[in-house]
């Protein structure tokens, strides 16, 4: 077992941290108060090459291999949440999702221009019935001649106000039930495509959730993705690599909760002495950084079996969970180490506190991950 | 439970009038982080905020079973309600009714106990927050008045509350002895609100700043005797310690009606997700927990009703509802699945609201300092 990021790995990152560092984490707290992301930020990001991460050079992609991906998530999580599971869904759920199932023209009509950024990239799965039993979907796309037609209605999605093409989750043919789902690349603009308003949330404010309709609006038959009615599998397939992007996330946000906390117990007097004096304190630190770094250890091992190719439903669920709930054990330990100010808005932890809450709903709660993981173990 | 019938009455009449007129606002007070002006009014009314003084000073005079049972119910709509009712309460009015003399009883108690006015209670400053003996604010005899000088933080209805009972120091030789406390208006000279806070939640409860600027306080509004202020605020924590654990109980109270609601009605799999095993423990441990924690709070108050020792058992009550209310909220918003994270959603508001309660009036590292104090001695 090797312990060492590549020279590319470690590359990727440290660029990553500066970027993150130097350009997202003074402007995370007013994302999340405005609850918007301005538009200039996703310019620069796609100028850096953060809008193709792992697409290849002939499409404008940076080439970068999975675990290098997760290692630049963690990084963007740790100065903003909200702009990290943004460009998470735009690469690891519409680029990627693209590359690695779409037909050679859909390759060259999109990846290009969404690597760019001249498009942004959403994913829609969720329902409102169909959450973590996403198998029973609704929403349908009757052939009709050259074009699909669609109908239903989409909650929850991630990009749904900004983004400009949606990975869209449908039945085609709906007795089948969940053997008869499709997936489309659906591009706004068409008729009978609706963008609800934007969901008021807990955290992650500044990422743009909505819900989205469709009222017999018509998808060209060359949009589908992947083979009809094998959509199902292929969301599965594309719910692992986000699993563990949603673990690298949970780490990111943990860290920064972390290494604030830490900070602030070494200046604050309290009985006169720093507080890091007190025992109390300093197992908290202790359990935090360990739990820390055994939620990094999970998704860095889920990284690397998922960049190998070998299947790692177990493992990303694994890593997903803990991460998860250490994230929010950590945010929740930073706040108590504040004290009062922990509470004020004033405080980066006050909104890791909020930003973390959401890493065990998305992507499956974690009573779906935990279900991954128990038929993984009993099958 | 075991209330008694009387406090069952008492219980359902407070459910009515807060499920009638508290929860509706409760949302966009949240959202608009809005004082509740109008219905903070018809609590006076109702007689809420003297609930911890005799009729003799225009209160209830209800025993403490009574008012935990109030914080309860209106935190189970509307934390923000809830800690307003329990910081006027047990803040200001309680530590004037137990340490004031006759004169200043009869002056400043019955105006806060009808709610013409509200009270605020400040002892939190930047400087001085777990260790609260490390006050810096100042009081210095002067004639026939005390002049006094500093900064309040944290202070709940800083803004809204005309009559305060603030800590200063007037012997700086003397540590913790050498605190004072003293009764302040807003109307005197010198008072000033600082910045209101912008908070992860109770955001419809009033936060803020108060700063002292030669301030001329005078000498009969010492309350007490000097060097006293140490302890007169140590015996107020140990009650307003039962209300805040009442708070996160009426917190995660209605979160767990709300999420069994929820689960009974949302399908998945074909079927509601209360016939999940995992969801069904979830319940049972919610509600376990909420038990659990309204028997240590009850018996608390009971306690003190007694009239017997209660600083360990009021310290384990917050403690223990605090961190009980936080892990049912979270529960909560988990059976919600991703509407749990929705602002539309209450359970949203009561995960940030419940926070507070292990941090407020003590967090909880300080509450496991007290319980250890008195275990160890």
């Amino acid at each position: 077992m090797e312990f060492e990021l590549n020279e590319d790995q470690r590359m990727f990152k440290e660029a990553a941290r500066d970027f993150a560092s130097e350009r997202l984490a003074p402007l995370a707290q007013e994302f999340d108060e405005k609850e918007e992301i301005p538009k200039e930020i996703y310019k620069e990001l796609s100028e850096l090459g953060y809008l193709g991460m792992m697409l290849p050079e002939e499409y404008g992609g940076s080439e970068m291999d999975f675990l290098s991906y997760i290692l630049v998530m963690e990084e963007f999580a740790q100065a903003c949440a909200a702009l990290e599971i943004s460009i998470s869904v735009h690469n690891s759920l519409v680029c990627d999702a693209i590359h690695r199932f779409g037909t050679d023209e859909q390759k060259k009509k999109y990846l290009p221009r969404l690597a760019k950024g001249e498009l942004f990239g959403a994913y829609s799965l969720t329902e409102p019935t169909a959450g973590t039993d996403a198998g029973s979907l609704k929403t349908t796309a009757l052939l009709k001649g050259d074009h699909y037609l669609v109908n239903g209605t989409k909650t929850f999605v991630t990009n749904g106000g900004i983004a400009d093409v949606v990975i869209l989750f449908v039945l085609t043919n709906p007795e089948a039930k969940s053997k008869g789902i499709s997936c489309l690349i659906v591009e706004k603009g068409l008729e009978g495509f609706n963008v609800g308003a934007k969901e008021k949330k807990m955290g992650i404010r500044g990422s743009d959730t909505r819900e989205l309709s469709f009222e017999d609006c018509k998808v060209r038959k060359e949009n589908l993705l992947g083979e009809e009615n094998k959509g199902f599998k292929l969301a599965l397939i594309l719910l692992d690599p986000s699993r563990i992007a949603v673990g690298a996330q949970s780490v990111g946000i943990a860290q920064a909760a972390f290494e604030e906390a830490l900070k602030y117990s070494k200046e604050r007097v309290q009985f006169g002495q720093p507080i890091c004096n007190f025992q109390g304190i300093q197992f908290k630190l202790a359990d935090m950084a360990t739990q820390i770094d055994a939620a990094r250890l999970l998704v860095y091992r889920a990284a690397s079996l998922h960049e190998r190719k070998i299947r790692c439903s177990r493992e990303a669920a694994m890593a997903k969970l803990y991460a998860s709930e250490v994230a929010n054990w950590v945010v929740n330990e930073a706040v108590q180490i504040h004290g009062g100010y922990g509470y004020m808005k004033e405080y980066a932890v006050e909104r890791y506190f909020r930003d973390a809450r959401v890493t065990e709903i998305y992507e499956g709660t974690s009573e779906a991950q935990r279900m991954v993981i128990s038929r993984d173990l009993l099958k | 439970m075991w209330l008694s019938e009387k406090h069952e009455k008492f219980k359902m009449k407070i459910r009515e009038f807060a499920e009638a007129e508290v929860e509706p606002v409760s949302a966009q007070i949240d959202e608009d982080a809005e004082f509740p002006y109008e219905n903070v009014k018809k609590l006076g009314e109702m007689g809420i905020l003297g609930m911890v003084v005799p009729e003799k000073y225009g209160g209830t005079g209800d025993d403490m079973i009574t008012y935990a049972i109030a914080v309860e119910e209106f935190s189970r709509v509307c934390g923000s309600t809830g800690i307003t009712v329990a910081a006027h309460n047990s803040l200001a009015v309680y530590p004037l009714y137990l340490f004031g003399n006759e004169e200043q009883k009869k002056k400043f108690i019955p105006p806060l106990a009808r709610g013409e006015k509200l009270g605020a209670f400040g002892l939190t400053e930047p400087g001085a927050g777990s260790d609260a003996g490390a006050t810096k604010a100042s009081a210095v005899l002067k004639g026939g008045h005390y002049v006094i000088n500093g900064s309040k933080c944290f202070i709940t209805n800083a803004r809204v509350a005309e009559t305060m009972v603030i800590t200063a120091r007037t012997d700086p030789a003397k540590g913790s002895k050498g605190i004072s406390n003293f009764i302040l208006e807003k109307s005197m000279p010198g008072v000033k609100v600082g910045k209101k806070e912008n908070k992860m939640g109770l955001r419809g409860s009033d936060t803020g700043e108060l700063h002292f600027e030669d301030v001329k306080v005078p000498k009969e509004n010492l309350l007490g005797k000097e060097g006293e202020g140490f302890k007169q605020f140590l015996i107020t924590l140990d009650g307003g310690r039962i209300s805040i654990g009442a708070m996160a109980l009426g917190i995660a109270q209605g979160a767990y009606e709300k999420s069994l609601k929820y689960a009974k009605e949302r399908k998945q799999f074909n079927q509601p997700i209360t016939k999940f095993q995992a969801i069904q423990w979830k319940l049972s441990d919610m509600a376990t927990q909420i038990e659990a924690a309204r028997h240590l709070i009850y018996a608390a108050a009971w306690l003190k009703d007694q009239g017997k020792s209660y600083i360990k058992e009021s310290a384990m009550a917050k403690l223990y509802a605090s961190e009980v209310g936080r892990w049912v909220t979270y529960q909560a918003i988990q059976i919600f699945g991703g509407y749990g994270y929705l602002r539309e959603y209450p359970v949203e508001r009561y995960f940030r609201d419940v926070k507070l309660c292990e941090i407020g009036e003590g967090t909880s590292e300080i509450q496991r300092l007290v319980i250890a104090r008195e275990i160890l001695k």
